[in-house]
């Protein structure tokens, strides 16, 4: 046990004291940071990509203007101008389209066209629209004679909100987080299990390839070597991660003093109350999960599921040689699961308790992704039990197993064994 | 005292015998020629020795007792042929590793480091990568991370190659120095001169199986050919005689070969009546070269092998 200490050591530290440790542990917060400054920037100037529209009231729907909270849409009547004259020229005029209403019946209006240059966006369409129709509605209420004032004042909007019964009274609900959170956690871990699991495969191949197998495994036991490796590398995974997160958490604080407008700005930007409200919208939905069961679960599957990995993609560093085509060809069998569990995971986030979703969830291979979709959701116990004990059990299976394939692998050179041979191997007596 | 004893050793392997029933034993200090061309079990069976592979059948017997691998680990120091290192760890620190993974507590491990690079002139490497080292340079990192851990047997596998003749020198020199102070040294190579200069045992395997064992002088005595060389000043171009039969006829120097019943007394007689000054006269030993190319030629695996 303590040569394992030993080996687990020299593979934790010299990866970490590499420089290219440092420079993925800074850069990718700092890439992440950037990611978040871009958004930011987008919805504080988004008011400045303003479009004008040409329109052409045949129908005097309008009445000659219109009304609209979107700012950076506005909308110029054209007089005394067909559509068939005015297309060739509102691009020089400086529209950027041309909204033609022809004069149309009341009862069924059609034959509305938007001209432009190249396709319009599918929400400045959807908010014409939605201005057309408000205003065809009002003539038909004054049809009827209803006045529309009247009737806006009689129409309801009504938000639902979802709050989740547990014995500490009820929480407030927010889709949006419980989505986000599962999402997150599902892909750390699947990043875990791909990034980590073949750097794990990259070193036992290339201790193989520089023969140097031969000489520790002349000190240290072929499994101590492969646990050693799987754990050490693992520890690294887990500091890169803790390190982002302390950073992410850091930059939380430091951003704000750094530029102390900048929030204000965004809420300012944000001139509707929904989006103004959005940050006590997250702590409240992030508070309404059960985030010690999240962790806790979090923790298991994220090692639990790299474990798992990590000695298959051992086993197969061990049989190939320097040709990476051959280490291609057969990690694509160890990555199909790791594939399907993602797409399961999506599925599981949308529909938790659907038959695919509790299948992933349980099949060891697929579980430790699946289970991050259903995580904010109630779990039943059993399903959690069940799946935490088919993944332990999975796990020794399969490092028992790949023990041995990894222990014949690593000393034989030449030729690639098969799927078949390597079965030999691993269900081999000795 | 023999400090290694093999009974009866076998290793199959899916499409060979890889080791087919080898027995042997190595007496402490003694520098032991594992020879054999190549495929004939030689690392198959160092790997046994070292406790890579568990064989078939058969036991193995360390410094009396039965060898575990495990408790041995630390009395032995071996070297492949195929060397490795890790490429881009730090000389001092991967010399530390590799010694501590053989049991030595940290302080002891830099003890023998310091001493080992002093005494092989190292000392300023500690800091580089092992991918800085030319091949030589690896090669003797290599042996010194073999030794570090003073094992009781130690096992080399082409120790030379790739070594210039100072450096091969050096590594000699230490090797006798280490068989001096009582370890004990596994010497596997292809190349026999090596072997006539530093074993002092041989083993011959072939094909998984041994055919040869014995000191370097019993085996020269055992396969030599009653060949003689003979000196004189002027010799005749003829010579009948039914008590030799002529090898090699150069100007003043005979290559003879002793007919059955015969003595190199006789030999001397014969040349002496005939009036000839003679002012050499000594017997042909073979070289072990020769005795391997005779013992493994006609055997399928002879082709492989290279004459060096």
């Amino acid at each position: 046990m303590n040569k394992i200490g030993l080996v687990i050591g020299r593979e934790y530290f010299t990866r970490v004291k590499k420089k290219s440790f440092l420079v993925t542990t800074i850069l990718v917060p700092l890439v992440i940071i950037g990611f978040y400054a871009a958004i930011i920037a987008i919805t504080i100037n988004g008011g400045s990509d303003k479009q004008s529209f040409a329109v052409i009231d045949e129908a005097n729907l309008f009445n000659g203007s219109i009304e609209t909270k979107n700012k950076s849409i506005s909308f110029h009547f054209i007089q005394n101008s067909s559509e068939k004259d005015f297309v060739g020229k509102y691009k020089d005029s400086g529209y950027s389209a041309f909204l033609y209403i022809p004069p149309f019946n009341l009862e069924k209006p059609e034959q509305f066209v938007l001209h432009s240059q190249s396709t319009v966006s599918l929400t400045t369409t959807n908010s014409i629209e939605r201005i057309i129709n408000k205003a065809i509605e009002d003539k038909r209420l004054v049809a009827q004679g209803i006045d529309p004032k009247k009737y806006e004042a009689i129409a309801a909007d009504v938000s639902l909100r979802n709050t989740i019964d547990t014995k500490e009274g009820g929480k407030q609900s927010m889709a949006g987080v419980a989505y986000a959170v599962s999402f997150a956690c599902g892909i750390l871990i699947y990043m875990m299990m791909i990034i980590y699991g073949t750097q794990v495969m990259r070193g036992v191949t290339e201790e193989k390839t520089n023969r140097i197998a031969e000489v520790i495994v002349s000190s240290v036991k072929p499994f101590e070597l492969m646990m050693g490796k799987i754990i050490g590398i693992g520890a690294v995974g887990l500091t890169q991660f803790a390190i982002w997160i302390i950073l992410m958490i850091m930059m939380q604080f430091a951003l704000p003093l750094i530029f102390p407008d900048m929030l204000s700005q965004v809420n300012n930007a944000a001139s509707n109350p929904e989006s103004a409200s959005m940050v006590t919208n997250i702590a409240q939905g992030l508070s309404s999960l059960p985030v010690t069961k999240i962790v806790l679960a979090f923790i298991f599957y994220f090692i639990g599921g790299y474990l798992t990995y990590a000695s298959m993609f051992a086993a197969i560093g061990s049989v190939v040689s320097e040709d990476q085509n051959e280490a291609q060809q057969l990690v694509f069998p160890v990555l199909m699961p790791i594939i399907l569990g993602f797409v399961i995971m999506m599925q599981a986030i949308n529909e938790p308790n659907s038959n695919l979703a509790i299948f992933g969830s349980l099949f060891p291979l697929t579980s430790p992704i699946v289970m991050m979709g259903r995580i904010t959701y109630e779990i039943p116990v059993w399903q959690m039990a069940v799946s935490m004990i088919l993944l332990v059990g999975c796990f020794f299976l399969f490092t028992w197993l790949t023990g041995k394939i990894y222990r014949t692998g690593i000393l034989m050179y030449g030729k690639k064994p098969g799927w078949k041979e390597m079965m030999k191997w691993a269900f081999r007596k000795s | 005292m023999n400090v290694l004893e093999l009974q009866n050793i076998k290793k199959y392997f899916a499409t060979q015998k890889a080791v087919d029933d080898i027995s042997m034993t190595i007496g402490q200090g003694n520098i032991f020629g594992l020879l054999g061309p190549n495929g004939a079990g030689k690392t198959t069976l160092l790997r046994m020795i070292t406790g890579i592979f568990y064989p078939d059948s058969g036991q193995i017997l360390f410094d009396g007792k039965k060898f575990n691998a495990l408790d041995d680990a630390r009395n032995i120091g071996y070297m492949p042929e195929e060397r490795g290192l890790y490429k881009k760890m730090k000389i001092g620190e991967q010399a530390l590793y590799l010694a501590r993974l053989k049991g030595l507590s940290r302080s002891e491990a830099m003890d023998s480091i310091k001493k080992w690079f002093v005494k092989l002139e190292m000392e300023s490497w500690w800091n580089k990568n092992v991918e800085d080292l030319s091949k030589g340079m690896s090669q003797k990192l290599q042996f010194v991370t073999t030794v570090l851990h003073k094992p009781k047997l130690i096992i080399l596998d082409e120790p030379f190659s790739g070594l210039d003749p100072v450096n091969a020198n050096l590594i000699k020199d230490e090797i006798f120095n280490l068989a001096k102070n009582g370890s004990t040294i596994i010497f596997s190579t292809h190349r026999m001169e090596q072997v006539e200069e530093i074993c002092n045992h041989i083993v011959l395997v072939n094909k998984g199986k041994k055919i040869l064992d014995g000191t370097v002088h019993e085996v020269k005595q055992r396969y030599k050919d009653n060949v003689y060389q003979l000196g004189a000043t002027v010799l005749p171009e003829h010579l009948m005689t039914h008590i030799f039969e002529i090898v090699k006829h150069e100007p003043g120097r005979l290559l003879l070969k002793l007919q059955e019943g015969t003595t190199s007394n006789d030999v001397l007689k014969y040349f002496i009546n005939q009036g000839i000054v003679i002012h050499s006269f000594h017997e042909v030993l073979p070289s072990l070269n020769d005795i391997f190319i005779k013992l493994v030629e006609g055997t399928s695996n002879a082709r492989a092998f290279q004459n060096v």
